[in-house]
């Protein structure tokens, strides 16, 4: 607690936001379905750590229970978004989302 | 608590009849109908006659509540049913006239193949007829105002196979319509002014108020609307003549002896509003009078059985009225009875000649039915010499009372009074020895049909026929040795309004002799003429193209009042329906709406290529998205 509170928050802010545009990077660029996933990941972890960050500066222990909660949540998205994956596979033999473009118009 | 039950079942029959009747309309057999109909009725004609016995006249008038209706806020209104000297008068007209006139029915309907329809409406009719007479407020009366236009509609068209007489019902229905509209309105008038709808309240609040009330006026100018529409009186009255279309048994009931007088029972009913509103009653007897005399000349060139007698009614409603605003409610309330006997029995009559004939109406195609038809001549007779106020019949005594009131009135007001009953004997002679007299005119196959009515049908023309001929009896005037008995009766209704009506002086003995002098021997020169020119010189059976007077021309086509609306009302309705369907509907609401779909498909097909089916782009746009909405938060 004492570590965490002892850097100043405009550090975390400036952290997470740098990790929040790698995230959002990556899914903007990558078409590798897995990657875009891991992507999703760093976005959500870099919100995790801000809401961890701000709860020991404000002294205030339900953001850190947020944080549980949002991990809880995050597992069983990464478990669909990763069985979604794996019958993409299934079916074109591929994890590229380009080849993804038959539903349209 | 006895008392209370009968009340409550004399409308109770004929609504009972009329569910049964309507519930098993294609399985209940013609036999049963022909007992349960009728028999409904007698059972509330013997229901009236005992609270009417049960009744005496000095007593207070009862109300009877059956259930609270509707209450909201201030706004009370029982289902509640008010039995007065008043009240009963008409139940005994309506259901003894009904009863007649149902028994009548199982004859002339014998053939018809709507024999239950024809009997239920009939039912339901005098269900509504009761339920107006004896409301106890107005929104109740209303029910049976609405109840009885609507029975009319059905009966009006009741052979709706035939388009003529679907549009003569139509008519009927958007005429009551208009009038109806009058009354609503005077109804919402009453209760912003009293806040109630109850006679009593009203009545009781109306009584300290001073006369020419401007409010008053308001509220019976409306009601008197109501009453046009419904008793067929200028400008409103065009429906009736066309009514006639109904089974002739309906004519008889509804367009003559009960729903045509409903207006005259409102107004009297009302008595103590229109006594403090002086402008609404000029208005009234202006009205009455015009409608009078316009519908007797009518009259007199119309060569229709029935269309003669429904011009009659017009004229004697008219009377009514006149009686009416002269302040002679009872001697209106009077002539409404003997007319109910004399009109409900002509109409018979009329309708025994047509089921002879087979369905003939004109009367020139008649003629010499006195010897093949002696009773329905006989009673017929009866009828027109009580209608032309003969003595010692009944139209004699109430037609003079109103006569004479109306010289009270004023003297003008009784010549022209008197020039409309001049006119009404004439055209009832002429109908009458054009129907009875002479040879006969019809073709040589219909005179091989012709027969008397059975049983069934002549003798409820020999019970209005007594009724016709003795009805006087129950108001002879003092000056020929009577009580005014119905005037005595209904003196508790309308004793507030004579305590504040202006007393004319009572006219002496030997005017009133004189006035009736000169009033008969006009309608005895008016008969004898009528004789004179279509029994002895056989004139009046002019063919429909044959060279006319201008008179003639004019009455013939009823005075062009039905062009007049056509053009007045009709046209620039139908003008303005057009322009709104064609202009308004077509041009500008279709269009917008169509041009909202076409928009709206036309923006989908050229913005659904943003659809791509790119996954990346899709995640693309989410951001950009999610970005914007974040940017725009913070701007704003």
């Amino acid at each position: 607690m004492s570590t965490l509170s002892a850097i100043p928050i405009s550090y975390y802010l400036v952290f997470c936001s740098i990790l929040f545009c790698i995230g959002v990077t990556g899914v903007l660029i990558k078409r590798n379905a897995l990657l875009i996933l891991m992507s999703v990941e760093l976005m959500i972890n870099s919100i995790n750590l801000l809401l961890a960050a701000f709860s020991a500066y404000t002294n205030d222990p339900a953001g850190q229970i947020f944080v549980f909660f949002i991990m809880v949540v995050a597992a069983a998205e990464v478990a669909i978004g990763l069985a979604i994956v794996v019958l993409i596979y299934r079916t074109t033999h591929s994890i590229d989302i380009d080849v993804l473009n038959k539903l349209k118009w | 608590m006895m008392m209370n039950a009968i009340v409550f079942l004399i409308p109770l029959f004929p609504l009972l009849g009329f569910l049964v009747l309507g519930a098993g309309i294609r399985v209940i057999p013609r036999k049963v109908t022909a007992l349960l109909a009728p028999g409904m009725i007698l059972l509330s004609l013997i229901s009236t006659l005992v609270l009417f016995i049960g009744f005496h006249p000095s007593t207070a008038s009862q109300v009877h509540q059956l259930f609270s209706w509707i209450r909201i806020g201030p706004l009370d209104i029982p289902f509640a049913f008010l039995i007065d000297p008043l009240s009963i008068l008409m139940l005994l007209i309506v259901t003894g006239i009904g009863f007649v006139i149902h028994v009548y029915s199982v004859g002339y309907m014998k053939e018809d193949p709507g024999f239950n329809r024809f009997f239920s409406y009939m039912n339901l009719f005098v269900f509504s007829m009761l339920l107006l007479v004896m409301g106890a407020n107005y929104p109740v009366m209303f029910i049976g105002w609405e109840g009885v236009g609507l029975c009319s509609y059905l009966l009006i068209g009741f052979w709706f196979k035939n388009h003529e007489f679907n549009n003569a019902a139509k008519k009927a229905f958007i005429m009551n319509r208009i009038g109806d509209l009058g009354f609503l309105m005077g109804m919402f008038l009453i209760f912003t002014t009293f806040h109630s709808l109850d006679y009593q309240v009203v009545f009781d609040h109306a009584r300290g108020m001073t006369p020419g009330n401007p409010v008053l006026a308001g509220i019976t100018l409306l009601l008197f609307i109501g009453a046009a529409g419904k008793s067929a009186q200028i400008p409103l009255y065009t429906w009736l003549p066309d009514a006639m279309a109904g089974p002739t048994p309906v004519s008889a009931l509804i367009h003559a002896a009960t729903m045509v007088t409903a207006g005259i029972y409102m107004v009297a009913r009302s008595n103590i509003l229109y006594i403090l509103s002086p402008a609404t009653m000029a208005v009234i007897g202006i009205t009455g009078l015009a409608t009078a005399l316009l519908a007797a000349f009518i009259a007199i060139f119309q060569n229709d059985i029935k269309k003669i007698l429904a011009y009659s009614t017009i004229s004697q409603l008219g009377y009514m009225f006149v009686g009416l605003s002269a302040g002679a409610f009872t001697g209106a309330m009077f002539h409404l009875t003997t007319h109910a006997f004399f009109k409900a029995l002509l109409f018979l009559g009329a309708g025994s000649v047509i089921h002879a004939l087979g369905g003939e109406q004109d009367i020139r195609k008649m003629g010499g039915l006195k010897q093949a038809m002696p009773k329905t001549y006989r009673t017929f007779m009866a009828a027109t010499v009580a209608i032309a106020g003969i003595p010692p019949l009944s139209g004699f005594f109430s037609k003079d009372e109103i006569l004479a009131k109306a010289f009270e009135y004023s003297p003008l007001l009784w010549v022209f009074a008197v020039a409309g009953s001049l006119m009404t004997a004439f055209y009832m002679f002429r109908l009458l020895f054009l129907t009875f007299s002479g040879d006969f005119r019809g073709t040589e196959a219909k005179r091989a049909h012709l027969h008397e009515s059975p049983a069934v049908m002549t003798i409820p023309l020999v019970i209005l026929a007594i009724l016709a001929t003795f009805g006087g009896l129950i108001n002879l005037p003092a000056l020929f040795g009577g009580n005014a008995g119905l005037e005595y009766f209904l003196e508790p209704v309308f004793a507030a309004s004579g305590s504040v009506a202006a007393h004319g002086t009572p006219l002496p003995p030997a005017t009133q002799w004189l006035l009736m002098g000169v009033t008969l021997a006009g309608v005895l020169a008016m008969a004898a003429w009528a004789w004179k020119r279509y029994t002895a010189q056989h004139r009046g059976l002019l063919p429909d193209d044959a060279p006319r007077t201008f008179a003639e021309r004019v009455g013939r086509n009823k005075i062009y009042i039905d062009e007049l609306y056509q053009l007045v009302v009709v046209r620039p309705l139908m003008w303005l329906s057009k322009f709104f369907y064609e202009i308004v509907e077509l041009r500008f609401i279709d269009r917008i709406v169509n041009g909202v779909g076409s928009l709206v498909v036309r923006t989908g097909n050229t913005v659904r290529y943003i659809q791509t089916g790119n996954v990346g782009f899709y995640m693309f746009v989410m951001i950009l998205g999610i970005i914007l909405i974040l940017f725009f938060n913070i701007l704003i």
